[in-house]
């Protein structure tokens, strides 16, 4: 008696998984079939944004390889910016598809989101830390709320990463009291204390003196080499750019390029060429200024 | 002649659908009331800053009504020889009206503000952003407890504003104007019922607790994410929550005869 109720209960449960699954694949459009380039840790592919009437972004396709530091260039407003943000689902897209270490953000939602950004970390532009939160709090918050480390544990790890973007003697602060180089570097720490494979940098460099550009590039760098950390920038910092990147992707008018900065200064394309001489050109004056 | 209709047929979806989305946000904070963690660190904070830092205010209001209600009352009753029953006019007036809704106006001018643009700024200033970054649900660690600790104590400081208005009606009547202190404290204690009044007032405090932590957080967390943003969200919580106040005062009294 017993084992035929479970028996029947077994098969009722597998007949309802396998009927929510039918309609659920039923319910999800088909996926386009480009794919841009299937080895790259992160792909957008035709991806098309706009707000309201103006268009962001009308087929954006483009790709950034595992383990590399991949710059995205471009003109004010082109955005740059946005491409982190839809990368990291928080914002979708019209149509398209975003693919992240092979999952696509734009079919995800709630709990899979929540899922999908741990292995994403994201240095915003402007900190983003909490202003209530001291920075010992601010890197402990993630590792709190993962719940599986002891006290003693999360302890440890906050004071490893401080110490490893360089922050000391600041734990006790507010951001409100940090200078700017030192706040970015502790977003940095924040960004990074999850362990993520990916690392999205929105302007990192803006506003620094260049004391702290090539402090904040030299950490970039060395999270890259240490951990193999895919990272993913935006900056307007050509020289910086240049020194760091091993693929660029350049927002044009109408296209986007992708290369290596030596691609690219000696490609055939003479949008990107001038681009990028430009902002070495822009960048030399305002250090001799 | 059709521009008008459209445009009147425009706003009314707009409305629909801000209502719509105000109503799936309050389902949101709740279902993550229950969900662990439970956040009684940030609630505390936010009690302490919406409700403690709000008794100046609710005192010094509640005895000035108080002692204006006194010498109206006092004013109008000696007409009738009835200045014993001041007690009881500005209790029943405190405690059925005035109470609730000036304690939710106060509370929406000097909290409800204060709590908007907190979330805006936050929202401006990236940082919600960054906590679902961090997989860290924004609604579940900052808008939650905000909107709990406003709930919590808006019944608290109608209660304390009623308290205050009838100390303050007490020093305008037996103080000022020279009524027998007995009578006002008898007529307070018999004119009042549990039940109809106290009961009553209590469940208009809630209510309006419940829409004005709706309101102020709702405004906050869908803010512009610029300074003029964040400005409009907070003129619009107090311009929003004190007609919503006053408006469901008026069905409330209407439905229910509280």
């Amino acid at each position: 008696m017993m084992s035929s109720f479970l028996h029947n209960e077994k098969r009722l449960r597998e007949t309802f998984w396998a009927t929510v699954d039918r309609v659920s694949a039923a319910w999800r459009p088909p996926a386009p079939p480009t794919i841009v380039n299937s080895t790259a840790h992160v792909i957008l592919d035709h991806v098309r944004l706009a707000y309201g009437s103006r268009r962001v972004f009308s087929s954006l396709s483009c790709d950034f390889p595992p383990g590399r530091i991949s710059v995205i260039l471009g003109g004010s407003g082109s955005g740059k910016s946005t491409i982190l943000r839809l990368i990291g689902g928080l914002i979708r897209p019209q149509a398209g598809r975003i693919l992240v270490d092979g999952e696509d953000v734009t079919r995800l939602s709630g709990r899979g989101l929540t899922i999908m950004r741990r292995k994403l970390g994201m240095l915003f532009q402007g900190g983003a830390l909490l202003d209530s939160y001291n920075v010992f709090d601010n890197l402990a918050l993630p590792l709190r709320e993962q719940n599986r480390l002891t006290q003693r544990e999360i302890i440890e790890a906050v004071n490893a990463t401080l110490v490893a973007v360089g922050v000391t003697d600041a734990d006790e602060l507010l951001p409100g009291e940090l200078s700017g180089g030192m706040l970015r570097r502790v977003a940095l720490g924040r960004a990074i204390i999850g362990k993520p494979v990916i690392l999205l940098c929105d302007e990192p460099f803006s506003g620094l003196d260049p004391v702290a550009i090539k402090l904040i590039e030299k950490l970039l760098v060395n999270i890259n080499r240490q951990f193999g950390i895919t990272i993913i920038l935006v900056s307007h910092h050509i020289p910086s750019t240049l020194r760091m990147a091993q693929r660029v992707v350049l927002l044009l008018d109408d296209r986007v390029v992708q290369g290596s900065p030596a691609e690219l200064r000696s490609g055939a394309d003479p949008d990107a060429r001038e681009f990028l001489s430009e902002g070495i050109e822009d960048a030399t004056t305002t250090e001799k200024d | 002649m059709l521009n008008p209709i459209s445009e009147l047929g425009y706003k009314s979806l707009l409305l629909v659908r801000q209502l719509g989305n105000m109503a799936s946000f309050a389902t949101s904070v709740c279902l993550t009331i229950p969900t662990p963690p439970i956040r009684m660190g940030p609630f505390v904070r936010e009690l302490y800053k919406l409700g403690v830092l709000s008794l100046p205010i609710i005192c010094i209001s509640g005895l000035a009504v108080g002692m204006v209600l006194g010498l109206q009352g006092y004013h109008t009753l000696i007409r009738y020889g009835a200045v014993q029953s001041l007690g009881g006019l500005v209790g029943l007036s405190l405690i059925r009206e005035l109470g609730p809704v000036l304690g939710a106006l106060l509370l929406t001018g000097r909290a409800g503000s204060a709590t908007t643009a907190e979330i805006g700024t936050m929202v401006a200033t990236d940082q919600l952003d960054g906590l679902r970054m961090a997989s860290i649900d924004p609604i579940h660690l900052v808008i939650t407890p905000k909107a709990l600790a406003m709930f919590a104590v808006m019944p608290l400081l109608t209660a304390l504003f009623i308290v205050c208005g009838i100390w303050g009606g007490y020093i305008a009547g037996v103080g000022l104007m020279g009524c027998d202190p007995g009578s006002y404290m008898s007529s307070v204690k018999t004119s009042i019922d549990f039940n109809n009044d106290v009961a009553g007032s209590l469940v208009k405090s809630v209510i309006f607790g419940a829409l004005l932590s709706v309101i102020a957080t709702h405004r906050g967390y869908t803010s512009a994410p610029t300074s003029e943003g964040v400005s409009a969200a907070t003129t619009s919580t107090v311009v929003i929550g004190s007609v919503t106040v006053l408006l469901s005062d008026y069905l409330i009294t209407a439905l229910w005869g509280v």
